[in-house]
């Protein structure tokens, strides 16, 4: 039996209205299969990566292994950088995470059609960097084997944690979303756990029967599903919000200078926002590629989603101007000598480098061919995501290395542990989707054929135009 | 303002350091007698050159004017215990936290080490233990038995000396009275050679640190902060050091 080849379709571009009709050329188990194919396929590249992955997650263990054994002080901290890479890229994880719900919920919400094929890369991509985030605050305690100590349960201390710490809102902000974030994940997936598990055989089958929950396709079962995704779609926003929020109160309820600042909430859910699409495009020209999803991931959805990270870009620009411009004004000393560093000073490369990784790809994705060229595209946002880490950088590292009494002032340079772990949880990131991508559909299979049913051409007159239909 | 009548007399107390600049030599011999009666690890020259030093009494130099006209200017500062301080609160686990006697009280046993009371501090006087704590030979002969030596991975800073302060108040209670002036003194305020500091309650008025506070030479570092330190320095004439 020679099954047709569907991961490399010829575009067969019939009519201008094609983009829209969502792949009106295709059955549905000609959608299945061209989802379910690339899913199959291991071959030497996937492993190569998977072992190289597999290698660096090994050797950042290892290096928090030696982390936990010798003490902090293998790591570049000093009095008074108590807080350095690993809080900068908390930041960068929860940041990133923010993405897959702006996208898969609020465009829920607004009924953005172009959403469909990428829901579940943004999703799934929310739920690994949370789970990268959450690492940190456990790798950065000095007494790693007490981390219980912050969760509250009724213990033989009579020691409640204390809830006036923003590190327990961290707590409880950062699990609510990885709960809420992986159910809204799992929900979206059920209806295509079904369709793996009726095209699938041996282990596969066995896994994705039990993930299928024994969904049968019914009006009731459909109705329930739409029910619950847009409870936790508008039940969800608000916790989006509240999370880099409460990773920015870390900061913000110091006295710390350029720390101590009210615009640190909203400046940093729109960072967030902006790293996030910006590394969800990235994560998606990649996948496409290697995947050879070309037929799902098409032209109008980078277009779309360049279009987002240009508007969050902009959005960042001015809450940040927003920001620097009062203190700038303000002329405090210390955060004149904090503003000196970063323009003139020490910090400036990393400044120059932060503001400009962060502005040039806003003025490239205006164009419209850098939006819709994957290798374009990618470059963009890739820069994106190189000035947001140096951004938090700065914020974290850069802030703390001066204060109030200069007598305490201190420089930081990074060790091996650090980085190593820093890359353990890249690697990681990487090796998780890697994994997911070949165990769960990455394109959403009954979204895009939900899509589809939208749309159809009607005659008026003499006319065939597409028209919409309202769905739910 | 007292909770345990068996351990405490009952005035209400609220300890403050004073300290003298312009009687401070920049000896760093409060610095030493803290380290023998704290169990305050060494770090050695490389550690300590790398910002890593754990004086619970840090002497800030500063140099002030040109050569030739230069003036060296010395400030012992060691945890303020302030009235509002910053990092009482964000301590996920009340490792530190407020007594009644307006003492920052840091609970070792406590700690976790997320080093965040060390990023609120505005005078960064906390210290970590980034290693397991050393006491070369023949240091470890004259550890103090009052004070627990503090493990890898957690916070500490000056208490001042709350072990003295609990020995000889037990000590009055047993004997029916109430520590005099000056009764209670710190390892640094009993060492230092120039006579700069005192220790001793607020809360009274007749205390000699009361009139010292209500000088004209007094004053609090950092006092737009709001922290309300319990450490008071004078400052007045020209001191040629």
């Amino acid at each position: 039996m020679s099954e047709p080849d569907y991961t490399a379709p010829e575009m067969a571009q019939t009519s201008p209205y094609d983009e829209r009709l969502l792949l009106a050329q295709r059955t549905d188990s000609e959608i299945n299969q061209a989802v379910l194919q690339p899913m199959m396929q291991t071959g030497k590249g996937f492993w190569a990566l998977v072992t190289i992955l597999s290698l660096i997650v090994a050797w950042g263990m290892y290096a928090w292994g030696y982390l936990i054994y010798w003490g902090v002080g293998v790591t570049g901290k000093n009095r008074p950088v108590y807080w350095t890479l690993f809080i900068t890229t908390f930041v960068f994880w929860v940041g990133i995470s923010h993405a897959g719900t702006m996208i898969s919920a609020v465009l829920r919400l607004l009924k953005a059609d172009w959403r469909r094929p990428i829901t579940r890369g943004a999703e799934a991509m929310t739920a690994f960097a949370l789970l990268m985030a959450a690492l940190y605050p456990l790798i950065h305690l000095g007494r790693i084997w007490k981390f219980y100590w912050m969760i509250p349960y009724p213990n033989n201390r009579l020691m409640w944690p204390n809830f006036q710490s923003p590190l327990m809102w961290d707590l409880v902000a950062i699990f609510t979303y990885l709960i809420g974030s992986s159910l809204y994940l799992y929900l979206a997936l059920i209806p295509d756990m079904a369709m793996a598990r009726d095209h699938t055989g041996s282990w596969r089958y066995k896994l994705y029967r039990v993930l299928a929950l024994g969904w049968r396709g019914t009006e009731g079962e459909w109705h329930k599903l739409h029910r619950a995704l847009g409870i936790f779609s508008v039940a969800i926003i608000p916790i989006f919000l509240s999370v880099h929020s409460i990773v920015s109160w870390d900061f913000a309820v110091t006295i710390q200078p350029r720390w101590h600042s009210t615009i640190f909430a909203p400046y940093f859910v729109i960072g967030a926002v902006y790293s996030g699409l910006a590394a969800l495009a990235s994560i998606l020209v990649v996948v496409r590629r290697s995947m050879r999803l070309q037929e799902f991931l098409r032209a109008e959805h980078f277009d779309a989603l360049g279009k987002l990270v240009m508007i969050a870009g902009m959005a960042w620009v001015y809450f940040w101007f927003a920001g620097f411009i009062v203190e700038w004004y303000g002329n405090e000393p210390v955060v004149r000598e904090l503003i000196q560093e970063e323009v003139a000073g020490k910090l400036a490369p990393f400044f120059y480098l932060q503001m400009s990784a962060n502005l040039i790809p806003i003025v490239l994705l205006v164009f419209k061919r850098v939006r819709t060229t994957p290798a374009l595209l990618l470059a963009a946002t890739l820069l994106i995501n190189v000035g947001m880490y140096t951004e938090r950088a700065l914020i974290v590292i850069g802030s703390l290395q001066r204060n109030d009494i200069p007598f305490n002032w201190g420089t930081y340079r990074p060790t091996w542990v650090e980085v190593s772990i820093v890359a353990m949880t890249f690697a990681g990131f990487a090796l998780l989707y890697t994994l997911f991508s070949r165990i769960i559909p990455f394109v959403p299979v009954w979204e895009i054929k939900e899509g589809r049913l939208r749309y159809t051409m009607r005659r008026i007159g003499r006319l065939l135009v597409p028209t919409a239909a309202e769905l739910d | 303002m007292v909770m345990d009548a068996n351990l405490s007399v009952e005035t209400s107390r609220r300890w403050v350091l004073v300290v003298d600049l312009d009687r401070c030599t920049g000896c760093q011999a409060c610095v030493v007698a803290c380290h023998a009666e704290n169990n305050v690890p060494v770090v050695g020259e490389k550690q300590a050159g790398y910002g890593r030093w754990m004086h619970w009494i840090i002497i800030q130099r500063y140099w002030e004017g040109e050569y030739p006209n230069v003036k060296a200017r010395f400030m012992p500062v060691m945890c303020q215990q302030c009235t509002e301080a910053p990092c009482e609160p964000v301590c996920p686990v009340f490792a530190t936290y407020h007594n009644e006697e307006g003492l920052n009280a840091q609970i070792y046993n406590r700690c976790i080490g997320t080093r965040f009371c060390g990023s609120a501090c505005p005078y960064k006087v906390r210290t970590y233990n980034w290693y397991a704590p050393e006491f070369p030979e023949p240091l470890t002969e004259q550890l103090n038995p009052d004070v627990t030596v503090r493990t890898r991975g957690i916070m500490e800073k000056c208490t001042f000396c709350i072990q003295r302060i609990r020995r000889i108040e037990i000590d009055a209670h047993a004997a029916g009275r109430i520590p005099a002036d000056g009764e209670i003194q710190p390892a640094c305020v009993q060492t230092c050679p120039s006579n700069g500091l005192f220790f001793g309650n607020l809360d009274d008025p007749d205390s000699q640190v009361s009139q010292l506070a209500r000088g004209r030479r007094s004053f609090r570092l950092l006092p737009e902060l709001g922290t309300e330190p319990g450490v008071i320095y004078l400052k007045g004439g020209e001191t040629n050091v």
